[in-house]
């Protein structure tokens, strides 16, 4: 088994972090260079960066904020939000990432997905899947959370696998910013279905919904938004927690 | 004097790591593909991403392959990361055999998996270890504590015909691949050091000085 990575994630508004509730309701955290900074010194495996306001504009306009990342930060980094393009890819790793996630161009063109697993490898390609609850599963979302796009996650995440996807981001809409915990019978049933690391995005609010993710369910990585943004836990107690309940992280 | 040390630019993936990286740790950084700048350098890091066969094409279409023949042949480190470190190799399988620089004997094939349902590609944190014959006092390992996690993102992996090249050894999915090779002042990481925070700038802290005891 490989380490479980504990990831930071930072959706950027505008230059700032931003944080909301269902992905809505965004509040002002503050500076991504210095927060990814802070987070790579205190042990973080990898650093997230998600433009909030990207599939709006049509554009990914974290570029600078990427290559200013890369000069203090030396752990994997993905770039989400507005990817569209091949070129916006090469634009995105050209400028530092390791790894583009995308979401709504996906469900636009599932295809896609598999031009860039084979133009850049499937470890640079992370499936970006927004989930929201519905009366019989669960229903996957476009444009950060907002659109319905009429596609069933479980079945959404297999297709996904299938076009060559290396990694999901999956991320509950419901639990986002909650800080009640993951859905954990939404990560049961995605992870049951496909054998690509899962990131697990949404809930978090203290170490303990971590570490229940951890036994409830196999997540290969987690995402932490508002755990971290708002201190109520730090890097090493999450991964303490976690290797004290029979999980390898890196220490 | 900061050493100099040159990153090889010949169109395989994000080197502004790689460059962040060594800059971090002390070196004077140039990024390149001029003969002239190469040679002049105190020491050569060969990145790389993709396929064994794209990457010898891409050097080959730089006139980078007898430019790498004659950094090796004067003695001074070099250090292929990735792709870069399979490249070192005297043959790759990825998409049929192709021939690779011949640094050091031995192939590159595909991780072995067959005894678990571990995925590939092999992505994420796993240990380096020494082999018990091998000491890497004097090697840009000197600091490294064996067992120590560093960041992988690979699907083929190098099997050099002398254990002695042998550095160190990587478990993953049941069995056990080099992880990274030494023959001489070459070096090789399948593993990114420029990912691997702080164990990972301390491989090229310790490279870029052995650049300057050369220089």
């Amino acid at each position: 088994m490989a380490r479980v990575r504990v990831i930071a994630r930072l959706d950027v508004k505008n230059e700032y972090v931003i944080k909301g509730i269902h992905l809505e309701g965004l509040r002002k955290i503050g500076d991504p260079n210095e927060m990814a900074r802070r987070y790579y010194e205190s042990g973080i495996d990898e650093i997230l960066f998600i433009d909030a306001v990207a599939a709006y504009y049509d554009r990914n306009s974290l570029s600078h904020i990427i290559e200013k990342a890369c000069d203090d930060v030396f752990v994997p980094i993905t770039v989400g939000g507005g990817i569209r393009t091949l070129a916006d890819i090469q634009k995105a790793l050209n400028a530092g990432a390791d790894k583009v996630a995308i979401n709504t161009q996906a469900v636009k063109d599932p295809g896609f997905i598999s031009e860039a697993s084979q133009v850049f490898g499937a470890q640079c390609i992370v499936a970006s899947v927004v989930a929201k609850k519905q009366d019989h599963g669960w229903e996957a979302y476009t444009d950060n959370g907002r659109e319905p796009s009429g596609k069933d996650v479980f079945a959404w995440v297999q297709e996904l696998e299938g076009l060559g996807a290396g990694e999901i981001l999956l991320t509950s809409v419901d639990q986002d910013g909650t800080k009640k915990g993951f859905d954990l019978e939404l990560v049961q049933g995605v992870s049951a279905r496909i054998s690509i690391p899962v990131i697990v995005s949404g809930g978090a609010g203290n170490v303990k919904d971590v570490v229940d993710l951890s036994q409830a369910a196999h997540a290969d990585a987690v995402a932490l938004g508002s755990l971290l943004h708002y201190d109520l836990a730090g890097i090493r107690d999450v991964k303490d927690a976690l290797a004290d309940a029979g999980v390898r992280v890196r220490i | 004097m900061k050493p100099t040390v040159v990153v090889l630019d010949y169109g395989l993936g994000n080197v502004r790591s790689i460059v962040n990286a060594l800059n971090k740790v002390g070196a004077n950084v140039l990024l390149s593909n001029d003969e002239a700048v190469i040679m002049q350098a105190d020491a050569c890091v060969l990145p790389g991403v993709g396929s064994f066969p794209h990457g010898m094409q891409k050097l080959q279409e730089h006139d980078l392959v007898g430019v790498l023949h004659a950094f090796k042949d004067t003695d001074k480190p070099l250090l292929g990361i990735c792709l870069g470190m399979q490249l070192l190799m005297s043959e790759g399988e990825e998409f049929g055999k192709t021939d690779g620089l011949g640094f050091i004997q031995g192939r590159v094939v595909k991780l072995n998996v067959e005894l678990s349902h571990e995925k590939l590609p092999h992505v994420g944190w796993s240990e380096i270890v020494r082999p018990d014959a091998c000491d890497w006092e004097d090697t840009i390992f000197h600091s490294t504590n064996s067992k120590e996690v560093m960041y992988f993102v690979h699907s083929f992996v190098a099997e050099p015909l002398d254990s002695d090249n042998v550095l160190s050894k990587t478990q993953y999915s049941g069995s056990e691949f080099c992880s990274s090779v030494k023959q001489g002042n070459v070096y090789g990481c399948q593993f990114h050091p420029e990912k691997s925070a702080g164990p990972g700038l301390n491989i090229l802290e310790n490279f870029t000085q052995l650049a300057q005891r050369n220089n």
